[in-house]
């Protein structure tokens, strides 16, 4: 073996382990590298109470309620849904449908309580005339659905 | 190994040797040069009239989609750079050619700008759609890791007197850096994060409109030809300070 292909191999060698290395710490962080949890995530994971947390999830169709400042909706992920209560200004592109993050605390009677709303963008651009005829043809999916 | 393999890599071997001989580089580097500043410049002049003016506002974005433009390829080459100078790096580790240390050390402060550049653009952009100029989510994360990366590369580089030495270490630091480009590129499947999922190279197909992806794949040409013209550029002033500097020591010891 020569030296130049040895000191292949070693490098070889030395990638693959860093490799693996570094999946087994990205698997094992799993939980704290989400941004937000879902709200089936409440359901299924015992989250101590008066943590702060963010949820994320579709603005409920039909469900915004405002009330000067405040507004109040449900999150979903069509599977499981939360009510959530915010006072503040929301981000311009905040509607029912739309993904949204909310930072804040789960408060009394399962209200999830946000002191701050994020807006999330979905990967699909589009000109206005082109979102209007997918519409017209009735093949328009709301995010989430994907 | 069979005969067709082992004559594939001798000529690839061949090929490799001969351009890493500097004075080979250097006149290929003149050839090359004009065309890509040439090509460099063309494809910003179309590639901007087709972002900035001849292209449609999204239908919920509006004119916001055209930061867009700057960011992703900006992110591309953020990524394609430092891939480009990771396997430089093991070239240099492994053959031990100067010139492929070069070339990595040539290409690092480019990518840490794109990379700012997407970093910049990337906030501009999450002000008014997400309403927050920075999350610490999975993929905005990564990608200042990526731009320290690039940082701590450029100052192995200086830390060191002797450049055997310098491209080693930073070789290594290089390579080392590689697992962070999968999380990068895979953070918006694996994770939940703010930043949404890929538009351009997903396996259904491009997400975005044709009249958004041509100015945005313009603007990606745009973005590689300025990469190579420069990458060029200081890879020819890497070599003549590396022959300077010889010569100088050369001179010392007579």
């Amino acid at each position: 073996m020569t030296r130049k292909r040895r000191r292949l191999y070693v490098l070889i060698a030395a990638l693959a382990s860093l490799g693996v290395a570094s999946a087994l710490v990205l698997v094992a962080f799993q939980d704290n590298l989400v941004f937000f949890y879902s709200p089936s995530d409440l359901q299924t994971k015992s989250l101590p109470a008066d943590q702060r947390i963010r949820i994320g999830g579709l603005v409920e169709a039909e469900s915004v309620m405002r009330e000067g400042l405040t507004t109040r909706f449900r999150v979903t992920d069509t599977a499981h849904s939360i009510a959530v209560s915010y006072t503040g200004l929301l981000p311009d592109l905040f509607r029912e449908g739309q993904g949204v993050v909310a930072n804040g605390k789960l408060g009394p009677g399962g209200v999830f309580i946000a002191d701050e709303i994020l807006a999330k963008h979905d990967e699909n651009y589009m000109p206005p005339e082109v979102a209007d005829a997918i519409k017209r043809t009735g093949q328009w999916k709301p995010e989430g659905s994907r | 190994m069979s005969g067709l393999p082992r004559a594939a890599l001798a000529a690839t071997s061949s090929a490799m040797h001969r351009f890493a001989n500097p004075t080979v580089a250097l006149r290929l580097a003149d050839r090359l040069m004009p065309w890509s500043a040439f090509l460099c410049a063309g494809l910003f002049m179309v590639g901007l009239y087709y972002a900035l003016i001849a292209s449609p506002i999204d239908y919920q974005q509006r004119d916001t989609v055209r930061i867009m433009y700057v960011h992703v390829p900006a992110a591309w080459m953020a990524l394609g750079v430092y891939a480009m100078m990771a396997t430089a790096s093991a070239v240099g580790l492994v053959w031990r050619h100067p010139l492929a240390d070069l070339s990595a050390k040539a290409a690092a402060p480019i990518g840490a700008g794109f990379t700012l550049i997407c970093l910049v653009t990337g906030a501009l952009w999450g002000q008014p759609t997400w309403g927050t100029w920075w999350v610490w989510d999975a993929r905005l994360t990564s990608v200042l890791i990526l731009f320290f990366l690039y940082l701590g590369y450029m100052a192995l580089w200086q830390a060191y007197d002797d450049p055997g030495r310098a491209a080693r270490a930073a070789a290594i630091l290089a390579l080392v850096g590689v697992v962070n480009l999968p999380v990068i590129k895979f953070s918006v499947d694996w994770w939940n994060t703010l930043h949404q999922p890929a538009s351009v190279f997903t396996l259904q197909g491009p997400k975005i409109d044709p009249s958004m992806l041509k100015p945005l794949m313009l603007m990606a040409g745009a973005y590689l030809a300025f990469f190579v013209t420069v990458l060029i550029y200081r890879l020819k002033a890497e070599i003549l300070a590396r022959r300077a500097s010889v010569l100088r020591r050369a001179r010392a010891e007579s």
